[in-house]
């Protein structure tokens, strides 16, 4: 079976936020980058899928800059097969990122395809659903289980839903599976695993070589902004009735928490 | 051309090490310094994360790394837990005495097995009488038939109470001094082996620190690591490995120690602003700076030598680098703590646990007072 | 503007504040909208809402398969009807659904997408989105380059406002397509802990709850809002609440949207552990309780009498959501 998993290299969680002069992203010096710590539950899935199965291969797909083949490695080191970079230059809106994806995935044959539920950095949450859509998968996100069926033309996925409810989803494969915090635990890189990604060899492609190199975003980001500093707290008077009643009032109207 | 820069796979190591210790290590180190419970099933999980018996050569199906890699493993073990880095770390220790001066067949018998499950080995050199003067030992080991007959009492011996495999060093003839020393590589299992209590220890609560007794243990003359008589030099070169890393651990810890500090001294506040504006606190943090950056790169040194065949050269700069590593972070632990104050002194917080967990390696692998002894040894000779 | 577009919700024929929500927006920019409903059934209550709140038309999509919602019978009957629309802009709610459907359906439309969007402000031709990114530490504004315009707008963040109530209903037949991927059975929480670390909103108590039953009091508040229960280390200590609900230094470290800290003074170790929570309210006795210099909203009062009168008022803001 031939499982890939669609990864995105970010800032650390960690990352104090600052922007750059011109406000059109953030200043990328000096930060730390990761595997979003979603899609680590992807490649953890396929792995497992991998070996529940006990045949096939993983393969891991990210599109970005040079800097992003660490994050292939990382994977390769955690026990990914494959790994497939679309290198491209300055920032890509999520429209074309998938749009490369779906190539790739085309081109790789992509029986299954997992990808975490939304990156931790534009937090869009919306790759799986174009790339499902362009290959003409079904797709399910905020997935925590996952079982393949052993004749791998369908799986049984439990989704989180709404107010902690559980749906069982039945899916025909392939498909894009989306999954969440929960459905298990990444293993470590290994350090044998880091000795063999250092010799992988990473499949690298342009968007010319993927047939889109006339296409461009469709959309343009500016202004970036760090939010207001903390103002200085109030104090609400009134009785404990005035008071609670102008607490919910602040929280929906001022803070919008609630 | 001087290159201060980690190699991609050493960042990668250290990164992935770094993400174990905050995962696995740092929300368990509190809880086990408490009850002093051996950490197996954190081991277990270095082991499977390949963190443990690295320099185990490629041929025989290891990694081959040097010492470098264990110093980048040990500062960033250190910097969750000193306890679990000595009890993850000391394979290192009871493996390389057969990694040194064993044959093919015994690195095959006794060290590859490692490979295949998280086993434990423990180095058992010091004794009741012998500590710093280690050539003084007098466990025996008597030659009968294809046997040699064991007897006699180690101390301190980390993670016996766990251990599959002791690499014993011991005399056959005490007249012999140092000459008269052996190593044997001793399966745990063999009859006449006795353990003592886990030792109740002010700091590294959690590693299995014990005595052993000897009593006519059969151990089989295949078992001889080296010649006869080369078990001191065996021991010896063994502490030059495994010395830097030790001193890495501290580095480790005293890094830990300086971040919980840094992060303290701007959140507290006293006279109506951070205690960070206040220079009494600055230059702690500073001194701690230098310190530990000094250290560091006296490990890196260290382990850049011994890794390239320097030996002589790699066993000075080890001990130049224990010594600093070891005597610094306590300095910087206890000033940790009183950059903390009241609340570093209790367990609240986690200094005062690094503060007791630094005073083991001025002791442990050689105290500070003996790597003074090596330097200047070294500094005197000719 | 061309034509724009609301993908309305409805559960069980109630439809989803967070519609009315963007449809009130829209009157407020003077942008007459479609609602579109998918849905099944009767769906009056739903579509005289959308009317209410200035749609000035609403489209029923209705068939049996769109009774629950389903990715791709949403996807495809939504597409199937707006693609003979030429539409210059979609809007929906960033709910579950909301989230789950638009990148497929921005997907079908070839364009781009912006999702959970706090604000938008249409000017002549142009639309312009402001969205939070890296879990709110910063905000961008997005523009598309060509149509359609695909965003979704986060729930609870524009305020609502009736309109001019005269749009009209009309029900299509829709086209649900080919469905590969189905729900074949939903099951319901029982009263599930929401995890401390992972939680949208927290309610923490402190050692003046005086006991392990008193602290039933904020649990009952949490489970209004679906807030995770926190306690300091004061009444963790004192036995009134396990360790594993610790926030602080030595506990959990925790960054919700709300951190409510009812009866806590504000120990430095515990500030440690959630003073990166986005909001930050303070119920205390003591007017000096550190707690306060850090908290966005602070009320002096007895938590025994303030925190039952939040959890009644919560419970009447929950029945009208």
């Amino acid at each position: 079976m031939n499982i890939i998993v669609l990864v995105k290299q970010v800032p650390d969680t960690e990352t104090k936020v600052r922007i750059t002069a011109d406000k059109h992203n953030i200043e990328t010096n000096d930060i730390k980058w990761i595997i979003n710590p979603y899609d680590e539950f992807a490649i953890e899935e396929g792995l497992k899928t991998k070996e529940r199965l006990k045949e096939g291969s993983v393969t891991v797909v990210t599109v970005g800059p040079d800097r992003t083949v660490e994050a292939l490695r990382t994977a390769v080191a955690m026990g990914a097969d494959n790994a497939v970079h679309v290198k491209t230059d300055g920032t890509l809106d999520t429209y074309l990122v998938s749009r490369a994806i779906a190539e790739v995935c085309k081109k790789e044959n992509a029986q299954i395809i997992f990808t975490g539920k939304q990156a931790i950095d534009d937090d869009q949450a919306a790759t799986f659903g174009y790339v499902a859509e362009l290959l003409q998968y079904p797709s399910a996100s905020v997935i925590v289980k996952c079982d393949i069926s052993l004749n791998k033309t369908q799986a049984t996925l439990e989704q989180e839903g709404d107010e902690g409810a559980k749906n069982i989803i039945e899916t025909s494969l392939p498909a894009v599976i989306a999954v969440n915090k929960g459905i298990n635990t990444p293993r470590y890189a290994s350090l044998p695993g880091i000795m063999k990604a250092k010799k992988k060899e990473i499949k690298t492609y342009t968007l010319q070589d993927l047939g889109l190199g006339s296409e461009t975003s469709k959309t343009l980001d500016s202004d970036y902004q760090l939010p207001p500093e903390r103002a200085a707290g109030k104090k609400i008077a009134g009785d404990a009735a005035t008071q609670v009643k102008e607490l919910v009032r602040l929280l929906r109207e001022e803070a919008k928490v609630i | 051309m001087l290159d201060f820069s980690l190699s991609d796979e050493q960042v990668a190591l250290r990164d992935m090490v770094r993400k174990f210790v905050q995962q696995e290590i740092i929300p368990n180190a509190a809880k086990y310094d408490e009850t002093s419970e051996f950490p197996r099933e954190i081991i277990n999980k270095a082991w499977q994360t390949g963190l443990m018996n690295i320099a185990i050569p490629e041929k025989f199906g290891g990694l081959g790394l040097g010492v470098l890699g264990d110093v980048i493993i040990n500062e960033e073990m250190g910097a969750g837990c000193l306890g679990m880095t000595t009890s993850i770390a000391v394979n290192t220790l009871g493996l390389y005495p057969i990694l040194l001066g064993g044959t093919e067949a015994q690195i095959e018998e006794f060290v590859v097995p490692f490979l295949s499950s998280p086993k434990l080995a423990s180095f058992c050199l010091t004794e009741p009488g012998s500590g710093s003067d280690a050539g003084s030992l007098s466990t025996m080991a008597k030659e009968e038939g294809d046997y040699f007959i064991l007897n006699g009492s180690k101390m301190w011996i980390t993670n016996a109470g766990h251990a599959d495999l002791f690499t014993v060093f011991c005399t056959t003839n005490k007249e012999l001094k140092t000459k008269g020393i052996i190593c044997l590589a001793v399966p745990a299992n063999l009859p006449g082996i006795s353990l003592g209590k886990h030792e109740n220890k002010l700091g590294q609560r959690c590693s299995d620190t014990r005595s052993i007794t000897f009593e006519n243990v059969q151990v089989p003359k295949k078992n001889l690591i080296g010649k006869m008589g080369e078990g001191f030099k065996i021991a010896m070169r063994t502490l030059d490995r495994t010395r830097t890393p030790i001193a890495a651990g501290a580095v480790g810890a005293a890094r830990a120690a300086m971040n919980y500090s840094k992060n303290y001294a701007k959140e507290r506040k006293q006279f109506g602003q951070p205690i960070a504006n206040f220079q009494a606190i600055q230059f702690m943090l500073a001194d701690m700076a230098v310190k530990i950056e000094s250290a560091r790169l006296l490990c890196y040194n260290a382990a850049w030598l011994i890794d390239k065949g320097q030996d002589e050269q790699g066993s000075y700069f080890s001990a130049l680098a224990k010594r600093h590593a070891a005597d610094m972070a306590m300095e910087v632990a206890t000033d940790a703590v009183q950059i903390y104050g009241g609340y570093g002194y209790t367990k609240e917080y986690p200094v005062e646990k690094i503060m007791r967990d630094v005073k083991l390696v001025q002791i442990y692998e050689g105290t500070s007072q003996i790597q003074r002894v090596l330097i200047a040894r070294h500094l005197l000779k000719d | 503007m061309g034509n724009v577009f609301l993908i309305a919700e409805q559960k069980e024929g109630s439809v989803k504040r967070v519609s009315l929500e963007i449809l009130s927006e829209l009157g407020r920019q003077g942008i007459s909208a479609t609602a579109i409903l998918p849905g099944f059934g009767d769906l009056s209550k739903a579509t005289e809402s959308l009317v209410n709140h200035g749609a000035t038309k609403v489209i029923v999509l209705e068939h049996e398969a769109l009774n629950n919602y389903n990715t791709e019978a949403y996807t495809n009957a939504i597409y199937q009807y707006l693609s003979t629309q030429s539409p210059s802009v979609v809007v929906t709610g960033a709910t579950s659904h909301g989230k789950d459907f638009l990148p497929r359906l921005a997907a079908k439309f070839k364009t781009g997408i912006a999702v959970d969007c706090i604000s938008f402000q249409f000017s002549g031709d142009k639309i312009s989105i402001r969205r939070p990114i890296y879990a709110g530490k910063c905000s961008k504004t997005v523009e598309f380059t060509g149509i359609p315009v695909v965003f979704s707008v986060r729930p609870n963040v524009l305020a609502m406002q009736t309109g001019s109530k005269s749009g009209s209903v009309e029900k299509v037949n829709a086209d649900p397509g080919l469905v590969k991927a189905k729900v074949i059975n939903t099951v319901a929480s029982q009263v599930k802990k929401v995890e401390l670390t992972e939680a949208d909103i927290i309610i923490s108590g402190g050692r003046s709850l005086k006991s392990a039953d008193n602290f039933k009091i904020i649990a009952d508040c949490a489970a209004t809002i679906g807030a995770a229960v926190g306690a300091s280390r004061a009444a963790v200590d004192a036995g009134y609440a396990p360790h594993n609900m610790q926030v602080g230094q030595t506990g959990k470290t925790v960054s919700p949207k709300l951190y409510i800290a009812c009866g806590i003074s504000g120990a430095i170790q515990h500030l440690a552990g959630m003073r990166t929570s986005k909001v930050i309210v303070a119920i205390n006795k003591d007017p000096e309780a550190p707690i306060f210099q850090k908290a966005d909203y602070g009320i002096v009062g007895d938590l025994f009498e303030v925190v039952p009168l939040l959890t009644e008022e919560l419970k009447k803001l929950k029945s009208q959501s």
